[in-house]
Parts: structure tokens; sequence; C-alpha cells
């Protein structure tokens, strides 16, 4: 009797470890939330593109990771994307006038939302927007531009390219 | 040269008429499940076996591959003064690839050689007859239980694999070669989706399916001798290996 029970035991020690290991994969190393909110205030912000932004992208201010996208949906009525973002609890003294574009991490690397504190008196707080953003920049716009500009010079007609633009 | 081909060919018909066998006993094997929710304790022990008796070396052998991993990929993410992507490779190497592979690999070599042996030897001390003289069906009292123990032990081991070898990865990738932790974990969870951790645990399930399979057939078909004792249980850990290798090959071109 009593080795069933130690058998039992470690039955229940095992199955509870697996599910244990399962949770910590799920919560853990994806960016999917599960249950409890962390502490945290939400700000939105409409940019015209987000190019490849995803939810789970970090929120920088200066370089630190201070929250992350939470949410981002496309606003029809005047086209525009909106983000989401949760900032954490301890960095509530960000100016109401700082600007957020969407940068490249590295090279090729995934994208975030990088803060650059503005000079107001007035700090955001939860649900505020950012007014000022900048989209992200599209390699291949870039690219184009280049390519216009390299093809306008070789020509010796870069006036009328402009012009065209 | 003639007799070389009809080797070759015999061979091949053996293999066939083996798998054909054991997907035979599988069928049996499923048909017989319903009986074994009315006997959940001869479950449980078989679990305890399969699952609880391999943490030891699967939670050994999960750390150290997680912290060769680390090493191995900072050595060469380094070169491109890519690093942080350190965690999003590794986590996505183990759920999808390594972790459900070697937990097979190990459990094959773990829990499938000891119950080969552990039937084998019923075999051949004529335990599985006598069984059947008193009217108990050795299919269903032993066969069954421990096949469904080591099915429904896999994909938990899987995880727990996967779970210390992340860990192993945190521990040198972050601890020792200093990678920042923030980017480490947020290039992690922006990389790995629940997809990949669903295919991770799929791999485990039909992994754990086909090693038991293996294992459960070769001991329960064992010849009854010493010496096939020994070869079943050799034969369990190869074919187990074998099979393990070709099924995620077979399952990654599926689900990739």
């Amino acid at each position: 009797m009593r080795q069933t029970r130690a058998i039992e035991v470690g039955t229940g020690l095992f199955v509870v470890l697996g599910l244990a290991a399962l949770f910590f994969m799920v919560t853990e190393i994806t960016a999917e939330r599960v249950g409890v909110q962390r502490h945290g205030y939400l700000l939105s912000a409409r940019f015209d593109q987000i190019g490849g932004l995803k939810v789970g992208a970090p929120v920088s201010i200066a370089g630190v990771n201070i929250g992350r996208v939470t949410d981002i949906s496309f606003d029809d009525s005047d086209y525009r994307a909106v983000v989401q973002m949760r900032i954490d609890e301890q960095y509530s003294r960000i100016p109401d006038d700082s600007d957020a574009g969407i940068f490249t991490q590295g090279l090729l690397g995934n994208q975030y939302i990088g803060i650059a504190a503005g000079l107001s008196d007035t700090f955001f707080v939860d649900q505020d927007r950012i007014e000022l953003t900048h989209s992200a920049l599209v390699l291949e716009k870039l690219i184009g531009k280049f390519m216009l500009s390299m093809a306008g010079r070789g020509n010796g007609s870069g006036e009328a390219e402009e012009g065209a633009e | 040269m003639n007799g070389m081909i009809g080797d070759i060919v015999g061979s091949a018909r053996d293999s066939l008429a083996t798998f054909g066998r054991m997907m035979m006993f599988l069928g049996r094997l499923l048909a017989a499940t319903p009986a074994a929710v009315l006997r959940p304790r001869l479950v449980v022990h078989q679990i305890y076996n399969a699952g609880a008796l391999s943490l030891l070396i699967i939670m050994t052998c999960g750390l150290f591959v997680g912290m060769v991993l680390a090493l191995l990929g900072y050595d060469l993410l380094s070169r491109v003064a890519s690093e942080d992507i350190l965690g999003a490779g590794a986590a996505l190497a183990l759920t999808k690839q390594l972790g459900p592979v070697l937990t097979a690999l190990l459990f094959a070599g773990r829990a499938g050689s000891a119950l080969a042996s552990e039937l084998g030897l019923m075999r051949a001390t004529d335990q599985l007859a006598a069984m059947e003289m008193m009217a108990v069906d050795p299919l269903r009292r032993v066969a069954l239980p421990r096949f469904l123990g080591g099915v429904l032990a896999m994909p938990l081991l899987t995880a727990i694999f996967i779970a210390i070898a992340i860990f192993g990865v945190q521990l040198v990738g972050v601890q020792q070669v200093k990678i920042d932790p923030g980017s480490f974990w947020s290039q992690m969870r922006s990389a790995v989706e629940l997809a990949d951790i669903y295919e991770g645990l799929i791999k485990g399930t039909v992994f754990g399916i086909a090693c038991s399979l293996i294992a459960v057939y070769e001991g329960y078909n064992a010849a009854p001798t010493a010496e096939g004792i020994g070869r079943a249980t050799t034969r369990t850990v190869v074919v187990s290996s074998v099979a393990t290798l070709i099924l995620n090959f077979i399952l990654t071109a599926f689900m990739l």
C-alpha cells in the first residue's frame, strides 16, 4: 500500500512538473499574455505606416525598454494604423509632447517603437494619445528614392525629376 | 548475384511484414483502450515507470543541450554581431526540433528498453502464458497500460526537456556570456509563436506513440530465450531511434 502511494505521489509530481513546463513555455517564450496583466498604463499612437511592427514589440525611450505594444488595429476613418502600448508603471514621467517613431533594431532586426522625450511639464497618463509620430521607413521606398535620384544625376536632369515629384 | 537480389527482396518483405504486424498490434491495442479506463491505477503505475523515472535523465540532458546550444550559437552569432537573436534561434530549434527528437531518443533508451526487457522476460518465464491460462488477456492487463503510460508521459517529458533546455540557454547566454537579458527574452518572445509549441507537442506525442508501440511490440513478441530478450531490447532502441528521426522529417515537412 505504501509503495502504491509513493508511485501515485511520484506520478502526480511528474504531471505537475510537466504542466508547469508547458505553462512556462506558453507564457515566457511566446508573446501570448495569459492571466494577470502586468501593471502599467496604456498609450496609443497613430501612424501612417507601421512597416513590420508586431504585437509584443518593445517600446523604448533613450534605448531603454519601458513597455511593449499590446494591440495594432487599422482605423478606416483616417486610414492610419492605431498602435496600443502598455508602459510600465515606473516610467510615469514622460512629457506629453513626446514623439514616437518606428525604428529597426540592427540592420535586419525586429521593429520597435522609440519615444523621444519632449519638453512639456505635464506627463502622459493612462489612455493618452501620442500626437507626434514618425512612420516606419520602408526599405523599398528608400531604395526607390535613391535609384530615382541616381538616375536623375546620371542624366543631368535632376531638377526635372524633382519637379515631377 | 541472383542470390543477393533474392536476399534483399526477402529482407525487404520481412521488414514490411514486421511493420504490418506492428500496425495490427497497434489496432488491437487501440481497440482495447477503453478497457484501460476501468483500471486507471495500472496506467498511473506505468506513467510513473515511463515518465517519473525518466525525469532525471531528461532534465540533465536538457540542461546540457541548452548550454551547449548557447555556446555554439553565441560563437557563431557574435561573428556577425547579432548575439541578441541567440534566444530566438535556440528557442525555435528546441521547441520545434531538438526538444521532441532528443526526448524521444532518450525515452527509447531509458523507458523503451526497460519496457521491452520487462515484457520479454515475462514472455520467457511464461508469465504471459499463465495469464492466458487464467483467462486474463495479457494484452489488456500488461501491454496496454505500458503503451498508454508511455504515450501519456512523452508530451510531458518533451515540455520539461524544452523548458529546462531554455533555462540552460539562458544560464550560458545571459549569465555567462552576458547577452542583454531584455533583448534575449524579447527576441525570443517575438520569434516563438504558439503554433511552434503545438508543433513540438504534436511531435512529442507522435514519437511517444511510435516508441511505446515499438517497445511493447518487441517485448511482447520476443523470442522466449535469454538471447531473445537481449535482441528485443536492442531492436527496440535501434528501431525507435530510426523511426523517430524518419517521422521527424515527415512531420517537419508537413508542418513547416
